[in-house]
């Protein structure tokens, strides 16, 4: 493989995007709908404290069907900042990957990071090029979230379909159990909210949606899979152990267990009142 | 008209070698070693933003010496050829030896084909999982590559400073003593080089994914009085 040259004019300078389609790798949108594709659903996003936590469940669907039981949707998309995805699986990993070089590509051609602002751009402008797919039934709609170190503070930004970037001051979500999350995440949200506390409102926010929407995977008790969580802070992109998500998990089941034998026909467990963990 | 005078290929592709050589001696020099726990990479620039060294890839460096320009374009170059490799293959497919024999291609192609070569020496390296396994590919003007894997010098002053770490470089030395030597070396027996007067980077053996560190400011000050 020799090297790519571009003339002055033609010169891609550091977007790995414009690259890749310099040398003819980026494949043609797709015509007609696309049937039956795997899709991945609920992520949560939310400001504490020290920075950002995200969260996603782990199932995969397509159609009726389970078709992955632990994907990944919580991603870091460098050092200080992390995106998570809803929509499509494929092309959503394949913007995630095409992200996360995009931003190392830039940074490392041009010798500095860019600006948290100026990612948030980027995933914009990649959404917004999915369009045309999107239109084919394979939407992708991620939630991007970082620490600016030039700010010194947790940022969210939420997209739409067109590459609308939206910047959130407290919370964000994505997928088919936005709704749900969303609701448990603003009836518990508090500025300042500390680490603990942020933890358990994410981990509230997935159980409910999980429990209304069949898309969206609950913990999974039997196999031992809990959603994957991330804390983004000053000090960078820290996933959240999985023993720490799973023990977290097993208090809030605990405390939305009605005694055996009690359980009037089709009880769901609901949401302790203004107590939202 | 008037005929051009003949001029053999031979004084043709001296006195292309000699622009060259003369264009890099200008320029300051710059070590690499292997060390315990990784390769360091040392070049004497007192500028703090016109790098000589950089990343290219998760174990891959690139060092350079001669027109800045002229490196910084083979920099870029080397970058792009490696983040394409990897997207379309695997992390792991990207080598230091693929992205040495392009740049040998691309430097003879300039040699032999434009009116004026090159005047710079680069140096792609890769750390590997043991001191054994590190690659330091020292690429001349001409696209001549010279494998080390001990420690490599670029640059106008290179075989004076060669012998001098001949004799003072050993297997196994720690980072800081990997530093020492080499900014001895660079330096010589009549001065002495501060911290701002070096770039220096690692490239750390088993950090992580991406193994370049700059080492720069108080962290090097430290190092350097140690």
């Amino acid at each position: 493989m020799a090297f790519p040259l571009f003339s002055p004019g033609d010169d891609p300078g550091p977007s790995f995007a414009d690259l890749l389609r310099r040398t003819g790798g980026v494949p043609p949108a797709p015509v007609g709908q696309v049937p039956d594709v795997t899709h991945a659903t609920t992520v949560v996003a939310l400001r504490y404290a020290d920075g950002v936590i995200m969260a996603g469940d782990r199932r995969a669907t397509s159609g009726n069907l389970i078709s992955h039981r632990s994907m990944e949707k919580v991603f870091a998309a460098d050092r200080h900042s992390g995106v998570a995805i809803a929509g499509a699986a494929g092309p959503a990993v394949e913007m995630v990957g095409l992200f996360q070089l995009q931003l190392e590509h830039y940074e490392k051609v041009e010798g500095v990071e860019l600006s948290l602002e100026g990612k948030a751009n980027q995933l914009s402008l990649m959404v917004r090029n999915n369009l045309p797919a999107a239109m084919q039934g394979l939407v992708v709609v991620p939630v991007f979230a970082g620490y600016d170190l030039r700010r010194r503070t947790g940022r969210l930004f939420q997209y739409d379909v067109t590459g609308g970037r939206y910047e959130e001051s407290d919370f964000a979500t994505t997928g088919s159990g936005r709704l749900h999350a969303g609701t448990v995440v603003k009836l518990g949200y508090r500025a300042g909210i500390e680490r603990g506390d942020a933890l358990d409102l994410a981990i509230s926010a997935l159980f409910q949606a999980a429990d209304e929407d069949s898309a969206t995977g609950g913990p999974d008790l039997v196999r031992g899979i809990y959603p994957t969580m991330a804390a983004i802070t000053a000090e960078g992109f820290e996933r959240i152990e999985e023993a720490e998500v799973a023990q977290r998990f097993r208090s809030l089941v605990d405390h939305l267990s009605v005694p055996e034998g009690t359980a009037s026909v089709g009880a769901a467990p609901t949401m302790p009142g203004g107590d939202a963990r | 008209m008037t005929m051009p005078f003949y001029v053999s290929p031979e004084q043709v592709m001296k006195d292309r070698a000699d622009y060259a050589r003369k264009g890099i001696a200008r320029g300051r020099s710059l070590v690499a070693a292997s060390y315990a726990d990784g390769v360091l990479l040392c070049a004497e620039n007192p500028s703090s933003r016109l790098r000589k060294i950089s990343e290219i890839y998760d174990r891959i460096a690139f060092a350079g010496v001669g027109k800045y320009s002229e490196f910084d374009q083979l920099r870029i170059f080397g970058i792009r050829a490696a983040d394409l490799k990897g997207y379309a293959y695997s992390r792991e497919d990207v080598d230091a030896r693929s992205l040495a024999n392009n740049y040998a291609q691309t430097l003879n192609q300039i040699f032999t084909h434009e009116m004026k070569p090159m005047e710079v020496e680069i140096l792609v390296a890769e750390v590997g999982d043991a001191p054994a396994e590190d690659r330091l590919f020292h690429l001349l003007y001409d696209g001549t590559v010279i494998d080390e894997s001990r420690f490599t010098v670029l640059g106008g002053e290179a075989e004076a400073i060669a012998e001098r770490l001949q004799t003072s470089y050993g297997d196994g030395l720690a980072q800081h003593d990997a530093l020492r030597v080499c900014i001895q070396a660079l330096a010589g027996p009549q001065r002495t080089l501060s911290a701002g007067e070096v770039e220096v980077a690692v490239l750390v053996r088993g950090n992580g994914r991406r193994a370049f560190r700059r080492l720069s400011g108080d962290a090097l000050t430290g190092l350097l009085g140690a």
